[in-house]
């Protein structure tokens, strides 16, 4: 895949870094502010998605970063799974928000629970995954006249 | 009353793109218009004329309960779940449609027919 | 619980499918069993007079999420969970025509277990509804799943109409909060039996009503139905037609209408009536269709459309013996075409062609395969003592307490029609002439005979013990449909 002329790799190699930690201050400030996991992956990948874009890439990189990032949506669902059974066994109920999780005062950063947990599990699950489809459509195996 | 209009209309377009267009793409597309018509309806329904925003900014508010005037917080969490899935719904569409259009060399509908009855 | 388990399933297949492809055929049928095992539990414990689980997610009372068990869920988890672990049995074999991406499919199948477990269970609107959707999104996949060009176009036409009925489906639940404002499915009934006749709840009906007639393939929304079941690999035409159609569909309609909306036949008989006038039109049209197929599984998708209006006209028949048929022609529906479909997978897999004309004296060759063919279709048109008729002699006989006779002919004349073009594959296929030449084939692999013989063995005793059956698993499954309010009353005080 054939990358960008100059003047966007410039922007992007000073932007992707700046995407990347906004993406994630919305994953984990999802229970304080609106956003959340959903939103916060969006930009994550749009963020990876941009580098990739920007900077071309060879087939053999793209088969590891499509190996990649399947490996972390899949983890991001299980995480996302075992906090769901982590609520079940301690207290006999899913998704239960007390008990096993830091509880501290309201508008904190590490407060709510399980919530900000689910939301980065969610996060990683959404930008990993919608990464890995971009990859899957554009990039290596579809090939329009270049 | 108007946005709800706006709503049905979007919806009614939606509707008339994927019955009448022959473009795969352009289905694809249409049925992205139904999808927001609807989500949007419903983001719509929560609406309360001069509510804030519903979430807790003050640290007072949870006590005091001012949550008393709030916008409806359902819709929008079940609005969010029926984005995504309206995402992962489009990612599929366009991915299949990739897949004829490697198939076929074409994305018109009337030429895709090797299904008969 | 039944959700968790084949969540977490398809979510660590791909993971672990990387280390060793073969691992996740194992994964996967760990899950299904499990799967069976927790149904059969679930069910046992409804029987013996526990009450109907209720259990809240979180730990929300009325405000959070509920997930329901109760007679009815029992009876279609254990259909969706039997046919959906004799499909992965199956599968391990048949997805050897696939080259790649097998841990794909199984992930996608495990999803689509998922998905419907959960629409089972769920006792709130929304849930109810991205479970809905989480099984369509994996069925849309699993159809395309070999990329050949009919499959994917097929898979093209089926998810538009899909999803255009499953944002009707959303239509009508933002309809529905809009007035309500509550998704708690118990608080809902409560809610809507205060609330008048309006037109406006006549036109909240309507749009779901809609939305749930594209997904299970009533008139005059069939057409997808034909292509998808045709160009879907063999199990998952089996978990489509069997299961995917009629939970999505019947039960999603079936919960909604009777438990929340309240509807009985002698308040809103207009309802049943259309019914009943959709499930003839669906019998009659999917019948004549099926005749004149040359292709294996487009008769049989053909004959699916057909059952499924069996199964509305028991339904708008509304009393007893009409719902307890129609509920048992689910499950009875459930085991034979989903032998059938196996079946036709066997046949396709070892002899490459579909087309009945040029498959002939199948009974020599693959003997396993067309005794479960030939058992199931006499299965599907009612003769006794198999599953098929005893379904059938209940809608029949709620016909005619109804005293609706002429619906009862209809359908006593188009099991006929069944069996008709049921034969035809069995005469054309399977028997042949002393002279004539047979078509070389070996039989199935073994797991794969296996998946069909479970099912065939099934509907043996389905058949055979059938009143035991009836007692125990479809009477109080009816009975939670027809005294529909009554859910209400559990739910909010258990």
């Amino acid at each position: 895949m054939r990358g960008m002329s100059p003047i966007v790799q410039v922007v992007t190699r000073l932007m992707a870094g700046m995407l990347l930690l906004y993406g994630g201050y919305i994953i984990v400030h999802g229970h304080l502010t609106p956003g959340g996991g959903f939103a916060g992956g969006v930009l994550v990948a749009a963020a990876l998605i941009l580098v990739s874009l920007a900077f071309g890439s060879v087939e053999q990189v793209e088969r590891k970063e499509y190996l990649l990032s399947s490996v972390f949506e899949s983890l991001g669902g299980l995480f996302f799974v075992s906090l769901a059974l982590a609520g079940y066994f301690a207290v006999e109920i899913f998704f239960r928000n007390t008990g096993v999780f830091f509880l501290g005062k309201p508008l904190e950063l590490v407060s709510g629970g399980l919530i900000p947990l689910a939301n980065i599990a969610i996060g990683v699950k959404v930008g990993a995954g919608l990464f890995a489809v971009f990859l899957a459509l554009g990039a290596s195996r579809f090939v329009m006249k270049e | 009353m108007i946005p709800f209009i706006a709503c049905v209309l979007l919806l009614l377009i939606g509707l008339y793109v994927v019955i009448a267009k022959r473009n795969l793409i352009k289905i694809a597309i249409g049925f992205c218009l139904i999808e927001y018509a609807v989500n949007l309806f419903f983001a719509l329904v929560g609406f309360k004329k001069g509510a804030l925003a519903p979430i807790i900014t003050q640290p007072e508010q949870v006590r005091m309960s001012v949550t008393r005037n709030f916008v409806d917080p359902i819709p929008q969490a079940l609005v969010l779940t029926a984005i995504v899935i309206g995402l992962s719904t489009t990612a599929l569409m366009l991915s299949l449609a990739l897949r004829l259009y490697e198939r076929y060399k074409t994305f018109d509908i009337s030429e895709i027919r090797k299904l008969k009855g | 619980m039944f959700v968790a388990v084949p969540l977490a399933g398809a979510f660590l297949i791909p993971l672990l499918a990387k280390l060793w492809s073969r691992l996740s055929d194992i994964v996967a049928n760990i899950v299904a069993a499990t799967l069976v095992g927790l149904s059969f539990y679930g069910w046992l414990y409804i029987r013996t007079g526990g009450m109907p689980l209720c259990y809240w997610v979180g730990g929300w009372r009325l405000i959070g999420i509920a997930m329901w068990f109760d007679a009815l869920t029992a009876l279609i988890v254990l259909i969706i969970n039997i046919v959906g672990f004799c499909a992965t049995l199956y599968s391990v074999r048949y997805l050897d025509r696939y080259s790649s991406g097998r841990w794909k499919f199984y992930t996608l199948l495990t999803l689509l277990l998922a998905g419907l477990n959960g629409l089972a269970i769920s006792g709130d609107l929304f849930n109810m509804f991205v479970f809905i959707e989480i099984s369509a999104i994996a069925s849309y996949a699993l159809v395309a799943f070999g990329t050949e060009e009919e499959e994917v176009e097929a898979a093209f036409k089926y998810m538009v109409l899909g999803e255009v009925g499953g944002t009707v489906l959303l239509f009508g639940i933002a309809l529905l909060y809009a007035k309500a404002s509550t998704l708690n499915l118990a608080h809902l009934s409560q809610v809507l039996s205060g609330m008048g006749r309006t037109p406006f709840y006549w036109f909240v009906i309507a749009t779901l009503l809609i939305g749930f007639a594209i997904k299970m393939g009533m008139e005059p929304f069939h057409a997808w139905l034909a292509d998808a079941h045709f160009s879907a690999p063999a199990p998952i035409s089996a978990m489509l037609s069997g299961v995917f159609i009629k939970v999505t569909g019947v039960y999603g309609m079936c919960r909604l209408m009777f438990n929340v909306f309240g509807i009985s036949r002698a308040a809103t008989p207009a309802f049943f009536n259309l019914l009943i006038a959709f499930g003839a039109v669906s019998m009659v049209l999917g019948g004549l269709l099926a005749f004149s197929q040359n292709d294996y599984k487009r008769l049989l998708a053909y004959s699916s459309i057909s059952q499924i209006g069996y199964i509305l006209v028991g339904l708008g028949v509304g009393n007893f013996w009409g719902i307890a048929g129609a509920l048992f022609h689910i499950l009875a529906h459930a085991l034979s075409k989903g032998t059938l479909f196996l079946a036709a997978g066997s046949v396709e897999s070892q002899t490459g062609t579909r087309e009945l004309d040029h498959l002939k004296g199948l009974e020599r060759t693959m003997p396993l395969t067309s005794w479960a063919h030939i058992l199931g279709s006499f299965s599907m048109a009612g003769v006794p003592p198999f599953a098929g008729f005893f379904s059938k002699l209940f809608i029949i006989i709620g016909a005619i307490t109804g005293r609706m006779y002429w619906l009862a002919f209809l359908a006593a004349l188009f099991s006929a029609v069944t069996f008709a073009y049921l034969t035809k594959v069995v005469n054309r296929a399977i028997f042949a002439r002393k002279d004539e030449a047979v078509t070389q084939a070996k039989e199935a692999p073994a797991l794969m005979v296996l998946g069909m013989v479970i099912l065939v063995i099934l509907i043996l005793a389905v058949g055979i013990g059938f009143w035991g059956v009836q007692t125990q698993l479809v009477a109080p499954a009816a009975k939670v449909l027809l005294n529909g309010l009554d859910y209400a009353r559990l739910v909010l005080g258990g």
